[in-house]
């Protein structure tokens, strides 16, 4: 019978133990997960990115809903464990009990609070999980000046963060130096001159006396009694394990919970793993020894054997531009020596501890690249008699042989770590090249190396090449997908330059590995025929997504959505109340207005699509293309119609746009809007093409964005007229439209090509003409109401025939 | 087996699909070339999302939910653990007829 397993805590330990279980043996467990962040997993250590903007919560979450929804996971997130009743076996959670044949704790650790006046002000925050980082983004818009106590790892990657996001930053370390655990002074001192160098203050020996404010904090002081103003106060002093569910239940709890060598609580059915459990007098805070605990909880759990053993780690510090690299122990002592290295005018400092002809610790600054190796041979314990005095110059220089740069990659040992942030090391990234993940791509997708931070993506490419030999080809431009070599601006110039006019001659003459390509390229290629040859190509339904083959959105329950055309947002009570007509008629659930201004009826059966759309057609509506890759909508305000501040007539210039340019395919969806002043009402400095109209005429602005990323427009011209504004946007989106890769954005597009090139190109006159033109020629066959024509073959959309009544009879 | 004509080949768009209402569910019938036809179950293992108005390309279509791709000859999902149930088809003359002794069994409910 399959058994039940309770977690508590989803975080980057119980989240390894979860895929190992699914990976080796699904289905051996029923999983419920608890969480208190009311989110799934995600990768911790990537936060400091995401504070400083390198990254979005997006890019960092490696469990999605999807995940925990495909591998049977009962996700209670948002819920916190009250209790756990050890003799009833059960998991009290907030909304109830779930019983558990095997339970883990999980819960991590919680942020030190140094114990001074004043540490609960609003305003004063710790450094945990998201809702820190995203509350510390959320302070910094507004600028001014935070202080961070704690000069660790934590703290100085928040401070970096802060100072990336422009707050005027003091760090206040304790200590006399900087990360006094990871670094020995002179590094440390390398350190704290990058840091200052970026604006950051820094004070060591700075002991808090109290934090200062009345309703929210106002400031910090010393002991010395030094006062610091302050808007922010970051705490980030330390973590303790978060022990009290194991505390109320019983189990035996020193500073974690105590875990034997298969991650075992006092329980023999509850188990500990992360950051909340001590071993053998260790606790663990990065990430390395949590994955290992992992593996092993999940071998325990398979009844596999296994056992954990700690080891030496190294640190890294996750900000950019320092580069920094400590491993094992530096402290002096009797009968240590050192080997040190400095480079003063490029920042360079190497430090070697060695004892009984072995290496026990390593501190680098400045260039890091040799740290992997190095931590091998400590944690090996190779003996290093007969390298010793080359061995500061790192692998490169231990022999003849060696001096190949890909020498050090292939000495490292197999267990050696390549992927600090998903514990990936060189045994497993080699095994998986052998086993046929030959690029980058796939060694990610298998591995799961390289996937986070990125910054050892070199190593794996040398890993590649050391293990494939003349197999290896380095990497180039991607291509469109597996049915071809080629990339996507190869396959846009060869349809121009060799005249290539249907589908079949692309997958010939370039060809294609497929008969008839896949999901990926076939999209692609339709629109660029399209896009080429307008008049003589002839458009492939069966080559677009489901949206633009049926002409409305699908929903995730296999229904449709449907948003009829509302010319610069105007509409009129007679289109309303079609509107609403249909909505009544075809039992439309939701009826939605959308963020361009026009109406989606959410809900419609498959079947009902030609009818609704020809009593739609009737009131004078026809689609929005708000499925399409394409001109969306064009979103306005009201102008010098109505509003006090308007300068021209926004909504006028807003129709005529749409008029010009709906039903015309591009290579992603394209939306226009235009605002009547500077005040922006209608938003549109983060469009596509976004008219700003000013007292002097209009200000065209293109390249923003207000999805997965956040642009604002940049300025592409100032014209005098409507008809100049009208002709610019047109001239822009035909030149997107002839250049562009499917599926970039115009921003994306335009980071490629340079707005400077665009502006050139668009100066000219002669260009501009031949642009509209071209534009005006696809619009010959294309600026059509698809609803019109679709509805005529309504029978398409229904069933072939219903064999439930050839079934019944 | 009990052979039942369901449609004209040209009722069912080429490299596209047509569905089919069953007692065990829809049914998606794909037509890949001009003379090959397959059918199989209409919904994804993995969301629901239905195959009949995915991307079909080679011997396989792509959900349009979630860009699941399954062999239309096996029914196997692509670097998937999920698999649709297929049924028989075959072209007479121009018709297609569907195996019917799987489709129309009901279940005791």
């Amino acid at each position: 019978m399959t058994q039940k397993l309770v977690i508590i805590g989803a975080g980057m330990a119980s989240g390894r133990v979860i895929e190992h279980l699914v990976e080796e043996n699904a289905g051996a467990y029923d999983i419920t997960l608890f969480n208190a962040e009311p989110r799934g997993n995600y990768n911790r250590i990537m936060l400091s990115p995401v504070l400083s903007g390198d990254k979005t919560y997006e890019e960092i979450v490696t469990h999605d809903d999807d995940w925990y929804d495909q591998h049977g996971v009962t996700c209670r997130f948002g819920e916190h464990v009250l209790r756990i009743d050890r003799e009833m076996k059960v998991v009290e959670g907030q909304n109830g009990h779930v019983p558990y044949d095997k339970l883990i704790i999980a819960t991590g650790s919680a942020p030190f609070i140094i114990p001074v006046e004043g540490n609960d002000l609003p305003g004063v925050i710790t450094y945990r999980d998201l809702d820190d980082t995203n509350a510390m983004i959320d302070a910094a818009k507004q600028g001014g000046k935070a202080v961070v106590i704690g000069g660790g790892l934590l703290g100085l990657e928040a401070a970096a963060g802060l100072a990336e996001r422009g707050m005027e930053v003091t760090v206040l370390h304790l200590m006399g130096h900087l990360m006094e655990r990871q670094l020995d002074e002179a590094a440390a001192y390398l350190l704290r001159r990058d840091l200052e160098k970026r604006g950051i203050t820094i004070m060591t020996q700075a002991s808090t006396a109290a934090i200062l404010g009345e309703d929210r904090v106002e400031g910090v002081m010393l002991e010395d009694n030094t006062g610091l103003e302050a808007d922010l106060v970051v705490m980030a002093v330390g973590i303790r394990p978060e022990t009290r569910l194991a505390t109320d239940a019983g189990l035996e709890v020193a500073r974690g919970i105590e875990v034997n060598a298969q991650m075992q609580t006092s329980d023999p059915d509850i188990y500990a793993v992360g950051e909340c459990v001590e071993y053998d007098g260790h606790l663990f805070g990065l990430v390395a020894p949590l994955y290992d605990q992992a593996k092993v909880l999940a071998h325990a759990l398979m009844d596999q054997p296994d056992a954990f053993v700690v080891k030496d780690i190294a640190t890294k510090l996750k900000v950019t531009g320092c580069d920094l690299f400590s491993a094992g122990d530096f402290a002096d002592g009797e009968g240590r020596e050192d080997i040190v290295f400095r480079d003063p005018s490029r920042g360079v400092y190497k430090r070697l501890v060695i004892e009984d002809d072995r290496l026990v610790g390593a501190v680098m600054y400045g260039d890091t690249a040799d740290g992997n190796w190095f931590f091998g041979l400590i944690k090996d314990g190779t003996e290093i008699d007969e390298m010793r005095e080359t061995l500061i110059f790192g692998p490169a220089f231990q022999g003849g042989d060696q001096a190949d740069p890909l020498s050090a990659v292939a000495a490292l040992p197999r267990d050696a770590e390549i992927c600090g942030c998903n514990g990936v090391c060189k045994g497993k990234i080699v095994d998986a090249i052998e086993g046929g993940a030959t690029d980058l791509g796939a060694v990610k997708a298998q591995t799961k190396a390289s996937a986070s931070c990125g910054t050892c993506t070199g190593l794996v490419e040398q890993l590649l090449q050391v293990t494939l030999g003349d197999d290896f080809e380095a990497p180039t431009a991607q291509p469109i997908c597996g049915c071809t070599d080629l990339t996507h601006e190869d396959v846009r110039r060869l349809i121009k330059s060799q005249e290539l006019k249907s589908q079949a001659a692309v997958w010939q003459e370039l060809g294609w590995k497929t008969p008839n390509g896949c999901h990926v390229c076939r999209p692609a290629v339709n629109f660029y025929l399209l896009a080429d040859w307008p008049l003589e190509y002839q458009d492939d339904p069966q080559s677009r997504f489901v949206n633009e083959r049926k002409h409305a959105n699908i929903q995730k329950n296999g229904t449709f959505s449907v948003v009829p055309r509302m010319w610069g947002g105007i509409t009129n009570p007679d289109e309303l109340r079609a509107i609403a007509d249909a909505a009544d008629k075809y039992d439309v659930p939701t009826v939605k207005v959308t963020g361009g201004q026009r109406i989606d009826l959410l809900g419609v059966k498959g079947e009902d699509l030609p009818a609704i759309w020809a009593d739609l057609n009737k009131a004078g509506l026809v689609s929005g293309h708000a499925y399409s890759k394409g001109l969306r909508t064009v979103k306005t305000c009201v102008g010098t119609d109505h509003c006090r501040f308007g300068t021209q007539d926004s909504t006028g210039l807003g129709i005529k746009l749409e008029q010009a340019l709906w039903g015309s395919w591009t290579p992603h969806k394209v939306k226009l809007a235009v605002s009547g002043c500077p005040r922006n009402c209608a938003e549109a400095t983060c469009k596509d093409v976004g008219i700003v109209c000013v007292d002097s005429g209009y200000q065209v602005g293109v390249g923003g964005a207000a999805g997965m990323d956040v642009k604002e427009t940049e300025r592409l011209v100032d014209v005098a007229t409507e008809d100049e504004a009208i002709e610019w946007t047109v001239a822009f989106v035909q030149l997107y439209r002839e250049n562009a890769k499917y599926l970039d954005r115009p921003y994306k597009w335009l980071a490629k090509v340079g707005l400077d090139w665009v502006k050139e190109t668009l100066a000219d006159a002669g260009e501009r003409a031949r642009l509209v033109a071209a534009f005006e020629l696809s619009q010959s066959i294309y600026r059509k109401d698809p609803w019109a024509e679709h509805a005529k073959q309504a029978e398409r959309f229904q069933p072939l025939a219903d064999l439930t009544l050839e079934a019944a009879e | 087996m009990s052979w039942i004509d369901i449609c004209a080949l040209d009722d069912i768009p080429l490299r596209g699909a047509r569905k089919l209402k069953t007692a065990l569910g829809c049914v998606a019938v794909f037509r890949t070339s001009e003379t090959e036809v397959f059918a199989a179950a209409d919904r994804c293992p993995h969301k629901g999302g239905p195959l009949s108005e995915g991307i079909v390309h080679g011997q396989s279509v792509t959900c349009p939910l979630h860009n699941w791709v399954f062999d239309l000859n096996t029914g196997q999902a692509q670097g998937e653990d999920g698999q649709i149930a297929t049924y028989k088809l075959r072209i007479e003359g121009d018709r297609v007829l569907i195996d019917g002794a799987r489709l129309t069994a009901r279940s005791a409910a």
